[in-house]
């Protein structure tokens, strides 16, 4: 088993969420697909969607719901 | 075509130092977010300071050459990378054709401004490539570039690799941004304590922050001055009777969150300005990243002339250095 980062393309705020009321995109242990959303970046009054890179499971978020991050910075680590 | 857009960016524009005389009209000036850093770019790829380049913003497009070209990325800490070798910021570098252009993760400041040797060479409108894109005016078809665009170049001067603008005279987001305002023409709307207390604040660039103008939180809430609300204002205590808006010039809708106006700003309205961004600042307001800690520090007018000069200096340091 290898670890892989999904990394922010983009400074802004990550939200788990798509909508305030709804289930978190994916939680730890949920397996994810390539292309699989894993949360949004808002910033300059738009949100973008942020895919995974790689085939795995959640095994960690590094960053909180509504936390602001850099670009750079993991968001999500997989065990892949 | 010499410049096949492979991906975008986020928003990547066509910007070369904007088309001013319109502003009466509703059209903004428009151009880099960060000019100095567009005419460093242009100088070390041999072009004229105002030809068409590039502005990535938080992340980089991917480029294919279809020529030979000299490029040069300045402004925000954006790695530029050819075929995934790694290359020196605020320096030109030769693109060969059929290699790619791509970037690394965002480092500092939020915009980069990439010249290729040549300029640029879309159609002008009113007298500017610069993209505006709520106007559809300049760009691509009046829009930001998007994967599969082609963007045809101008002829080079004779550009030259390996030139690079020296580190002293490059200027990025320091750790704690100021940004020195003038204040007026509506500060009497507000109370002496709330203009002090502005002024003493730290304030968070917030996640709307763009070419139009930058939001800021995170200061204290301002108090007005009572008064009967004259003809054609709203009831707001923030409202005025409709108002020209300098570039630049700091807008507090309802007192709670300041709104900077920059490039492709609107150029009237009903809300009181508490002051005026200086122009020495405006290119470091482009630099910004959300969350970003500020303060607005007060200034005057001969601080402000004062440091339009060191700016104009720092300018022809680099003209002279690239000379």
């Amino acid at each position: 088993m290898a670890n892989h980062d999904i990394r922010s393309p983009l400074p802004g705020t990550f939200y788990r969420k798509p909508a305030p009321d709804q289930p978190t995109f994916k939680s730890e242990g949920d397996a994810v697909a390539k292309g699989d959303v894993i949360g949004l970046i808002e910033v300059m009054k738009s949100f973008h969607e942020i895919t995974s890179d790689a085939d795995g499971t959640v095994s960690a978020f590094a960053v909180d719901n509504e936390e602001p991050v850099m670009a750079g910075q993991v968001l999500v680590t997989l065990e892949t | 075509m010499p410049v096949k857009v492979i991906t975008a960016g986020l928003a990547t524009t066509i910007q070369d130092l904007g088309r001013p005389g319109y502003y009466h009209l509703g059209i903004p000036v428009s151009g880099a977010m960060d000019r100095l850093a567009l005419r460093a770019a242009n100088l070390l790829v041999g072009n004229p300071e105002d030809a068409a380049g590039l502005e990535a913003v938080f992340m980089g497009p991917e480029l294919e050459f279809t020529e030979d070209a000299i490029v040069a990325v300045t402004g925000a800490d954006l790695p530029p990378k050819v075929d995934g070798e790694p290359q020196a910021g605020w320096t030109s570098f030769p693109v060969k054709s059929g290699q790619v252009l791509s970037f690394d993760f965002l480092r500092a400041g939020a915009r980069a401004l990439i010249a290729i040797s040549g300029g640029i060479a879309t159609t002008p409108s009113l007298g500017s490539r610069s993209t505006y894109a709520i106007g559809a005016l300049g760009g691509v078809d009046g829009r930001a570039i998007q994967a599969g665009d082609e963007l045809p170049l101008g002829d080079s001067a004779g550009a030259v690799a390996g030139r690079s603008v020296p580190e002293l005279l490059r200027r990025g987001p320091g750790s704690a941004p100021e940004l020195r305002v003038l204040p007026g023409l509506y500060r009497h709307r507000i109370t002496d304590a709330a203009a002090e207390q502005f002024f003493a604040d730290s304030w968070k660039v917030a996640s709307e922050a763009d070419r139009m103008g930058y939001r800021f939180q995170g200061g204290q809430a301002l108090e007005f001055v009572d008064r009967e609300p004259p003809f054609g204002a709203g009831s707001d205590p923030s409202n005025i009777t409709d108002a020209c808006y300098p570039y630049g010039s700091i807008q507090v809708p309802s007192g709670t969150e300041p709104i900077v106006l920059h490039r492709d700003a609107v150029s009237g309205g009903g809300y009181f300005m508490l002051g005026t961004v200086i122009s020495a600042d405006m290119d470091l307001i482009g630099q910004l990243q959300p969350n970003t800690q500020t303060r607005f520090v007060k200034t005057d007018m001969n601080g402000a002339l004062a440091a339009r000069r060191d700016r104009a200096a720092n300018l022809d340091a680099i003209r002279s250095a690239l000379a």
